[in-house]
Parts: C-alpha cells; sequence; structure tokens
C-alpha cells in the first residue's frame, strides 16, 4: 500500500475471523485509518487483495459498518440526531425517495440500543464526545452490519465514558465482528479478544496478547508495559 | 406604492425575489459544506463567458451560463484526477477565467458594450424574458434539492460514510456543481460577478441564528435575501446610488448588526 510515493502499508497479511473482536494499535501515522479505508474500499491497495467476506470491498462493503474518527465532523453542521442516524438507511435507497416509516423506526431503534433516544431531537453539536460517538455506532448499526470498523472511538472520552463504551459494545456484539484502531493501548481493555500492532507493518498472532518486541516494533522504542489490574490486563501476567 | 408603476422596477423585484430563492436553495449547501470559496471561483469563471459572448455577439448571460456550467464540470473532474488541493484548483480556475473574459473582450472589434454591468450587476436592467428564465431555474434548483435532499445531506455532512452506504457521491458532487454554476450566472444581472459571494453567503450565515435545521435555514435565508434586495434597491432608488453594490452592503450592515447582537 503506498500512497504519493511513501510506503504507509506494507506485508500486511492478516484475516480476522466471524465473530471476532480485534483490537489493532499503532503510534499515530502507522496507517491505521488507512487500513480501514482499505478494507471499505475507499483506498485502492497498490498491491494484493483484500477479500470483505470473500468479496471485493466495493461488494462487501453493504456488509460493513463504519464509524469514522469523530473529529472530521463540521459540529456546526445543522442536522438533529436522528437525521445523522437516518443516513445509515441509505443504502439501497433510490434517490427521489425520502426515508420511510421503516427507515425512522429502525433509527429509533437503533438509538434505543446506544442508549441515545432520549436526545433524537437534540443538535449533533450540542453533544458531548462520548453522546457523539454512540450516535456514530447507531448509524453504523441501522445498516445491520456484520462488521464493525471503529477508528479511535474513545480518542474524546474520559475513562468511565470508555468503559461505558466498550460494555455497550460488548452487549452489541452477537454476530457482529469488530475490527478497532486505537493509538492508545489503554484502550484495549478485556473485552478485546485479538490484538494487531500496526505501523506500516502488522505483528499479529492471532491472541490476545502483545509481545514486548513486536510494541518495541511497532513504536520504534521501548515500551512500558503497564497492566492496569486483572480486570483491564492485557499481558500475561509475569512472574519472575 | 407608487414606485410600483415602473415596469422595470416591478420586473427588479421580482428578479429579487427569484434571485433570494436560488440563494436560499444552493446558498446555505454552500455554507455548511463551507464551499463558499468554490462558489467564488465559479462566479468569476462566468466571466470568461461574458467575454465570449461579447466578442460572438450573443447574449453574454446565456454564453456564461454554458461557459460556467462547463467550467464547473471540468473542475470537478480536474479535482479528482489530478493532485491537486481544492483551493489551489480554484485559484486558478478563477484567475483563468478571468482572463479569458478580458482577453474575449479585447479582441472584440469596435463597440464594447458596458461591462460594469456583468462584474457589479444591475437589477434595474433585468428584462421580462429572462425573468422566466430565472424562474425555471429556480423550479429546477428547487426540483433537484428536493429530489436528492438526503443524499445532498449525507454527501455535506459526511462523504466517506455516504459512499460507503452506497450514495452515488460523484453524481451528487457533480449536480452540486451544476447547481452552483447555474445559480451564479442567474445572480450575475442582479448584483454581478464580484458580489455574487455576498447573496449566497450573508442570508445563509444570518439564518444561522434563528434555526438549527437545514430546510428552516433555507426558508429564513431567503427571507433574509428578499429582505435585502427590496432594502438595497429602495436605497438605491432613493439616493440614485449602483443598486448591486447597495444590495450588497445592506446585507453585509445586516450581518454585522446581527452578529454584534449575539454578542451582547
Amino acid at each position: 500500500m503506498e500512497r504519493e510515493g511513501q510506503t504507509i502499508l506494507e506485508d500486511i497479511n492478516f484475516s480476522v475471523q466471524e465473530g471476532d473482536f480485534v483490537g489493532i494499535i499503532g503510534p499515530n501515522g502507522g496507517g491505521k485509518t488507512t487500513l480501514l479505508k482499505v478494507i471499505l474500499g475507499l483506498v485502492k491497495p497498490s498491491r494484493g487483495d483484500v477479500l470483505v467476506f470473500g468479496k471485493e470491498p466495493e461488494e462487501g462493503r453493504h456488509l460493513v459498518g463504519y464509524v469514522p474518527q469523530e473529529r472530521i465532523f463540521d459540529r456546526d453542521f445543522p442536522l438533529r440526531v436522528i437525521d445523522v442516524v437516518l443516513m445509515g438507511r441509505l443504502r439501497g435507497k433510490g434517490m427521489f425517495r425520502p426515508y420511510s416509516r421503516e427507515d425512522m423506526q429502525k433509527a429509533l431503534e437503533a438509538l434505543e440500543l446506544v442508549e441515545m433516544s432520549h436526545l433524537k431531537d437534540r443538535q449533533i453539536g450540542s453533544l458531548s464526545g462520548g453522546e457523539l460517538q454512540r450516535v456514530l455506532i447507531a448509524r453504523a448499526l441501522v445498516s445491520e452490519p456484520k462488521l464493525l470498523l471503529l477508528d479511535e472511538p474513545t480518542a474524546n472520552v474520559d475513562l468511565p465514558v470508555e468503559t461505558e463504551f466498550f460494555e455497550l459494545l460488548e452487549g452489541l456484539r452477537k454476530g457482529i465482528t469488530i475490527i478497532l484502531v486505537t493509538h492508545d493501548i489503554g484502550v484495549l481493555s478485556t473485552y478485546v479478544e485479538k490484538i494487531a500492532c500496526l505501523n506500516r507493518k502488522m505483528y499479529y498472532h492471532g491472541t490476545k496478547e502483545i509481545r514486548p518486541e513486536d510494541l518495541e516494533a511497532v513504536y520504534g522504542c521501548p515500551v512500558d508495559l503497564i497492566a492496569h489490574g486483572v480486570p483491564h490486563r492485557v499481558f500475561r501476567e509475569h512472574r519472575p | 406604492m407608487s414606485l410600483l408603476q415602473y415596469e422595470f422596477l416591478r420586473n427588479a423585484l421580482l428578479a429579487g425575489f427569484l434571485v433570494s430563492v436560488a440563494c436560499a436553495i444552493v446558498g446555505t449547501l454552500i455554507v455548511v459544506r463551507r464551499m463558499v470559496f468554490l462558489a467564488g471561483g465559479i462566479a468569476h469563471v462566468a466571466f470568461g463567458g461574458v467575454g465570449i459572448g461579447v466578442f460572438l455577439g450573443i447574449d453574454p448571460i446565456r454564453s456564461a451560463l454554458v461557459f460556467t456550467v462547463l467550467s464547473a464540470l471540468g473542475m470537478g473532474l480536474a479535482l479528482e484526477r489530478l493532485e491537486i488541493s481544492e483551493d489551489s484548483a480554484i485559484g486558478i480556475l478563477w484567475a483563468i477565467g478571468m482572463a479569458i473574459g478580458a482577453l474575449f473582450v479585447g479582441l472584440t472589434p469596435g463597440y464594447v458594450p458596458d461591462l460594469m454591468g456583468y462584474l457589479f450587476g444591475n437589477i434595474l436592467m433585468v428584462p421580462t424574458g429572462e425573468l422566466a428564465v430565472m424562474a425555471l431555474l429556480d423550479l429546477g434548483l428547487f426540483a433537484v434539492t428536493l429530489s436528492f435532499w438526503k443524499e445532498l445531506v449525507a454527501v455535506s455532512f459526511d462523504p466517506e460514510f455516504a459512499w460507503v452506504v452506497g450514495v452515488r457521491t460523484k453524481l451528487i458532487n457533480t449536480v452540486f456543481l451544476l447547481m452552483i454554476a447555474t445559480s451564479c450566472v442567474m445572480l450575475i444581472r442582479a448584483v454581478g460577478i464580484v458580489l455574487v459571494l455576498a447573496l449566497i453567503t450573508i442570508p445563509a450565515v444570518s439564518s444561522r441564528h434563528f434555526t438549527k435545521s437545514l430546510g428552516w435555514m433555507m426558508f429564513i435565508s431567503g427571507l433574509f435575501g428578499l429582505g435585502f434586495v427590496m432594502v438595497g434597491l429602495y436605497l438605491s432608488f432613493l439616493f440614485d446610488i449602483p443598486s448591486g453594490a447597495t444590495i450588497v452592503l445592506v446585507a453585509g450592515l445586516a450581518f454585522l448588526l446581527l452578529e454584534g447582537f449575539k454578542k451582547s
């Protein structure tokens, strides 16, 4: 994967099993967002193949729900929460036709699922980071995806909100495969089942553990591995 | 209203109304998408079309319409194909459009009509026949906006997501460029190429103070536009000053007052 002569991703060879919850960590600029865009078909790889549910990304994208980074939004945009969620129902909808009663019903259900229905008529700009994140997840869920891609979902929220957020994801998971990217190692809590490290190259062993040498390769310097007690432990207990 | 006896004044008011409708629809979308500079570029490209019309001896507004629409489409293609940032592309388009206009005006032999009218507009000179064309363009804009409403909103708010859920974002962006091109040309007669930006942005920006809904923003900015045109027209008539510039200055003053009122 190259762009403007610079290699952003190379030698990426990994596959995700259906039902997995994979966390991808790596430094900023390591190609995490690009990887998601490749999976979505928004960016074409210069070499190699990407298959989404056995199909080209463009054909598989109807099975994918995408939750982009929150900061790319114009918070001034005059739109209500429910209008944003309804966008998830655009697929397969002919032009010239307004949203149907069923679309509205599904959107309300999705908001219910993320516990945001009380805010449905609120201006999107008036939401907190955590609230907006939930609304964006509702928007992705409303298209009933089989694979959910989350880009830095907890970048702008504090720790309690983050924990709640992962509990929410856990509740939504039935049958949905989740890939979550983040630069923040602390985010990868017990809920994540498998962890990959990404900085141009990917280090993935299909397990939940991070090998210190992988982390060093990815961040380019030794990283202090601190496990925050048992509930948040991502590393095997260290015995001398 | 004894002023309304004058046919040209009636036409001017009608033109003001039709222009306000176009600005309300297109201006609101431009402002929320933060594409004001793009609209400026497209408006100035129209000058190339005016020059060609003068050179060929046809109605410059007609040639400007064709030229601007083609340039807007070319711009869309260039942004897709070339590795160039949008604001650079706009700057280049802007300058080349004006240069083409100046070149053709220079090449025109003999008498060259007054170009100030195209640069700064004269809403008092809108011929009756053109009002019908403007009304048709308004209807077109209205129909297109209604038909593509959810797609236009989605592409404006989050183009990547719109693409992911299968919206034909390229088509929608092209439609939007065409909407901008036709409205800009429509505004030339009233306020002129240089002042188009004012009527596209100021009503839409002002309407933001009163609503948080895109649909209502369009409605309120239509009222603002009409108000600016009417007050400006009246003042220009009263003091015998240029109409286009007066309308824009009225809009600018209203904007400042609203902002100041909001702050305090």
